[in-house]
């Protein structure tokens, strides 16, 4: 059957509108189970061992004391290993309960060979460092080839307006409040593994284990309920998942196994760092025509630190050379919206300087410079929201103590739907089962998955039974890149559709009709522009008799798009005795296409601006010099925003007519992008002078004002 | 492995014979102490619950001839919401409520707070095996060190703060601890119940092992007596203090006649800012003036690495406690 368009907005009743989420009431009343409480009784605890070097190999390995502790179940270490950080995970233990495994993991004697480390970029790049990698040829410095177009220099000529300065961001963890953790389980030959993740990725997840143990596909079961939050950092099997698996097995027993916060701070992935010298200039008719910057990151031990710069606005001329700087700390791993936030922040930063050296306001300079159309109306629209035009003044603010700054910036997105099936079962009763494989990471998936079907079969959300989560259902895609949404969602509109279709057929006789000429809707089965010809959906369904009927659908691309636009602005204070940032209102605009659920969209856009908030004022990761450990791996100085350094925040999601026909696009990283550049900026025109790196604390702040006193 | 002997005696007697013994650690609320036993950086061997001990003395406020006594064991969120402390003893009121958060206050207690160890991040990391742990180096007074929120006053060999609010506060009103331990009870002035770490390293306080906080008595105030706590963190909440200052002032009308300025979270103990004192008395509140006393009370400050932010800070501090108490 050929796919079927997505019915105008004005005929929705579920799509585009505010849809509670369908797992609210089991998740606020605890029935929600999520991969650590799966088994209840006589599952063993794991736990990690590691590594309390930066820097070693685990040589030489005794595990006798902790296998004569009474409750342990199982040991495997890995010797030989070489950790490149403080942290690293070298094995696990699994035993009767936590304090025991706690307990059998510090008497297991581990001799380590160490070598040198150096946790600080500053310090690595030195021509004497010591390696990273010591012991094979991997430098700590990879310098990327340039990058560029156009005649910088000559560009440089013809500028009427020069910024230069020196800007950075800082390494943020993930810091996802479930931990990272697994439940597994085997059955009794260990031809069946079933294991509870919690995992961006069901599918990866499956496929890993598998091809790990040996197994065919269908013999391990993924399961993925619920999550409490990955941001990037669950998007695949991985040691974790291994290692509960191989405990199980060795233990012929259940394991659970979370890691410890301090754990989940250093070794379970962050966003790298980032550091631009910056040259830029333009005309005094606004238009940004030189750009160049030497640009630097970690990553830690491993992955790269890349980030997009220049950055959404247009510049004819631009010179890049990129840097990566290996330090013995966490690796990075794709973290909600990979590189973005750090482009952005330097990106804007540099905007804001060369309006106010032209004497342009900045949101104008903007608009001159973004090709972006969808943008630029929506700079226009959040200069009313922010009230921009009466308030917003050069600055610095005469206040005092308390400055007033106001600032914004812009974010882009791919998004697009990923590969993504479904499957939908009418039954005779009348009752409406969709199976997607699909994890739902806390962004409302499963309310979305309800959504579709409601709209597509003229039934409400909460009639559909939903199951997701679970490797035995039609495969979907991980979740990563915000494409979650537009993979799914039209999936289970095919699946729908084509589960209707079936419906069609045997009823079309009932009501002397043609299958084509039927529609669901309101809750009956009736022949289009004929509502007397009808039946409740109930009546409908019973004419299958004893047999229900199936469709299934995989994403297909006319009903998804990619590509979206998004701005956000800041209105603030800052104490400039305390150094301290009291911030007003943040208004965030993004454009996701057909917005299929409003309310989980704006709880998106919400939840970015709060971790936005956190990236830019409080969070960092400290890596220690002289022992080489995190010395904030917990959430006491390792901070997070709380709810009392909320300001009022404004959720407009854009639903002008030509984004709603574009067709689904998601939207989960997107709002997080331009936050921190925003607050920087804010901060920039309150007290007159840039606080130059992430995050804004009150010692720089008032180290920042130090310097013009 | 590391068996810890749980013990709750219900007399006082009891208590102070089981608190002898080395690694032997009290508990009262635990806001403190649970958490460092699962850090793994104190020695335990012994916890012993002062919960259950009937004396009267360890609980509740209320007055004595001269001035009002509150036990050990009275929780935060009674302190922070008596009317007698909010209206005569109003910087304690506020220390108190400011500490963490609600569910710290409804569990924590006085003695818990004053006795409680320093946050230090190399002291709370089982790693580190710093001076105050026995080991042979602050790793925060090292050149390599990070030390944003370590001390800029009476630092050194270790460089902590002090971390209790309440602590701050009490030396602002001038209080007494009253201590009881295997050689009875004694009294002890809180301008000499902290230690600074070039005196004792191990201890902030002058507590002997078996040693027990029964309670604090607080004098009556003076007529014209008035008396702030302020504070500020990184975080609107749930943070510790970078910075703050208790302040007590008796006025003779618009003049100051006797003051007590105490710095927060700027040095091993709650910091006695005497030039700001002298700097106020005799004075009246001017802008000038507590801009004088603001300067002296940082007078001799001396930063380490990352941490001079802390005096225009702490000076703000100063002044934002005098001006509300013009
Ligand atoms: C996240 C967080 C934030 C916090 N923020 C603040 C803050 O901003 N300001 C602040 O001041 N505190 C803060 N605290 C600390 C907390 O408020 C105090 O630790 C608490 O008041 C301690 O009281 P407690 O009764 O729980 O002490 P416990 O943990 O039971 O004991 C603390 C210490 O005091 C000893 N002790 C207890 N009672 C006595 C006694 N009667 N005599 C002698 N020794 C005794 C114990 O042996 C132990 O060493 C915070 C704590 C946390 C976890």
């Amino acid at each position: 059957m050929a796919v079927i368009p997505w019915k105008p907005p004005a005929q929705m009743d579920y799509i585009t509108k505010d849809n509670p989420r369908l797992d609210g009431p089991a998740k606020v009343t605890g029935r929600a189970k999520y991969a650590y409480d799966a088994i209840a009784s006589k599952c063993l605890v794991g736990r990690m061992i590691t590594c309390p070097y930066p820097n070693a190999k685990a040589v030489r390995i005794d595990t006798s004391e902790a296998e004569k502790l009474p409750g342990v179940k199982a040991i495997l270490v890995e010797e030989g290993k070489v950790c490149r950080l403080a942290g690293e995970f070298v094995g696990a233990v699994a035993a009767v309960s936590a304090d025991i495994a706690d307990d059998a993991v510090r008497l297991i004697r581990i001799e380590w060979e160490r070598y040198p480390f150096v946790t600080r970029e500053e310090d690595a790049v030195q021509p004497n460092a010591p390696q990273v990698h010591a012991g094979n040829e991997r430098p700590n410095v990879r310098v990327n080839d340039p990058d560029g177009e156009g005649d910088v220099e000559a560009a440089f000529q013809q500028a009427d307006a020069i910024y230069e300065g020196t800007l950075s961001t800082q390494v943020q963890t993930h810091t996802c409040l479930e931990p990272h953790g697994t439940t597994a389980v085997w059955d009794e030959n260990l031809e069946h593994l079933t294991v509870w993740a919690s995992t961006q990725a069901v599918f990866g997840v499956r496929n890993d284990l598998a091809e790990f143990f040996g197994l065919e596909p269908h013999q391990v079961e993924v399961i993925t309920e619920y999550m409490g939050g990955g941001f990037g950092s669950k998007l695949g099997g991985g040691y974790i998942e291994r290692m509960a698996a191989r405990l199980a097995r060795e233990a012929r027993q259940p394991v659970k196994l979370l890691l410890t916060r301090e754990q989940e701070q250093t070794n379970s992935g962050n966003r790298p760092s980032a550091r631009a010298r910056v040259r830029a200039g333009a005309t005094k008719d606004g238009k940004l025509i030189a750009f160049e910057a030497e640009t630097s990151g970690t990553g830690g031990f491993a992955g790269g630190s890349g980030f997009p710069l220049p950055y959404i606005y247009s510049v004819p001329n631009w010179r890049r050379q990129h840097t990566d700087v290996y330090i013995n700390a966490g690796n990075a791993r794709a973290m909600r919206a990979p590189g973005h936030p750090q482009g952005s922040f330097i990106m804007e930063a540099v905007m804001d300087e060369l309006a106010y050296r032209l004497g342009m306001d900045p949101i104008e300079f903007r608009i001159q410079n973004d090709p972006n159309e969808t943008r630029r109306r929506q700079f226009r629209e959040l200069a009313k929201r922010l009230d921009w035009d009466r308030l917003w003044k050069p600055g610095p603010d005469e206040g005092f103590p308390l400055k007033r700054g106001m600032g914004v910036g812009a974010a882009v997105w791919g998004g697009g739907g990923h590969g993504s099936n479904a499957e939908v079962e009418i039954h005779p009763d009348g009752s409406v089962v969709v199976r997607c494989g699909t994890q739902d990471i806390g962004t409302g998936t499963r309310t979305v998955v309800g959504v579709v079907a409601a709209e597509q079969t003229g039934l409400s959300p909460e009639a559909i039974t939903v199951q997701i989560g679970h490797s035995t259902y039609p495969q979907s895609g991980s979740s990563g890149g915000s494409t979650t949404c537009a993979g799914v969602a039209p999936a289970v509109k095919v699946a729908t559709d084509n589960a209707l279709w079936e419906l069609f057929l045997k009823v079309a006789p009932v009501l002397e009709a043609s299958p084509e000429e039927l529609e669901a809707a309101d809750g009956t089965v009736r022949v289009k522009g004929d509502p007397s010809r009808a039946l409740s959906w109930k009546e409908a369904c019973a004419v299958l008799g004893q047999e229900s009927v199936v469709g299934r659908g995989r994403n297909d691309r006319s009903l998804s798009s990619s590509g979206t636009a998004g701005v956000c602005g800041v209105d603030l204070e800052v104490d400039v005795e305390t150094g301290r940032i009291h911030l007003r209102r943040i208004v965030s605009i993004q454009e996701c296409g057909l917005v299929v659920n409003k309310l989980t969209t704006e709880s998106q856009m919400i939840g970015g601006v709060i971790q936005g908030i956190s990236y830019a004022l409080f969070e960092d990761r400290i890596m220690d010099r002289m022992l080489g450990h995190q010395i904030n791996p917990n959430l006491e100085f390792y901070k997070l925003a709380g709810p009392a350094d909320m300001p009022e925040i404004v959720p407009i999601v854009w639903m002008e007519p030509e984004s709603l026909a574009r067709g689904v696009i998601g939207m989960g990283e997107p709002p997080v992008i331009p936050v921190a550049a925003a607050i920087g900026n804010a901060v920039r025109n309150a007290i007159g002078v840039r606080v130059n790196s992430l995050p804004i604390t009150p010692r720089k702040v008032l180290a920042a004002l130090g310097t013009e006193v | 492995m590391r068996p810890i002997e749980y013990f709750k005696p219900t007399s006082l007697q009891e208590a102070i014979q089981a608190l002898q013994d080395e690694g032997a650690y009290a508990l009262a609320g635990g806001m403190d102490l649970i958490p460092s036993l699962q850090e793994n950086i104190l020695p335990a061997k012994r916890v012993v619950n002062l919960k259950a001990i009937g004396e009267e003395l360890l609980r509740g406020i209320g007055p004595t001839p001269n001035g009002l006594q509150i036990g050990a064991l009275t929780t935060l969120v009674e302190i922070a919401k008596n009317e007698t402390v909010r209206s005569r003893y109003t910087a304690l009121a506020e220390a108190a409520e400011t500490v963490g958060s609600p569910q710290i206050r409804n569990v924590g207690t006085l003695g818990g707070n004053l006795c409680q160890r320093p946050r230090c991040w190399y002291f709370r990391n089982e790693h580190y095996h710093c001076l105050k742990k026995g080991g042979a180096r602050c790793f925060a007074g090292d050149e390599l060190g990070d030390n944003q929120y370590h001390a800029i006053l009476g630092g050194g060999p270790c460089h902590i703060v002090h971390p209790s609010n309440t602590a701050t506060a009490l030396r602002a009103l001038n209080a007494t601890v009253h201590v009881v331990g295997p050689q009875g009870r004694r009294e002890i002035p809180i301008d000499q119940f902290f230690v600074l770490p070039r005196r004792n390293i191990m201890a902030e306080n002058v507590l002997e092992p078996g040693e027990l906080v029964t309670h604090v008595t607080l004098p009556e105030p003076p007529r014209g007596f008035r008396s702030t706590f302020v504070e500020t963190g990184e975080r609107e909440a749930f943070d510790w203090a970078i910075s703050g200052a208790a302040v007590a002032l008796v006025m003779n009308g618009a003049e100051v006649a006797e003051a007590r300025v105490v710095l927060h979270a700027v040095a091993p103990i709650p910091w006695r800012a005497r030039a700001a004192e002298e700097a106020l008395k005799g004075q009246r509140l001017t802008p000038e003036t507590i801009q004088r006393a603001a300067e002296a009370a940082l007078e001799g400050a001396q930063p380490l690495s990352q941490n001079a932010y802390k005096i225009p800070l702490t000076q703000a501090m100063v002044r934002r406690a005098l001006q509300r108490l013009v």
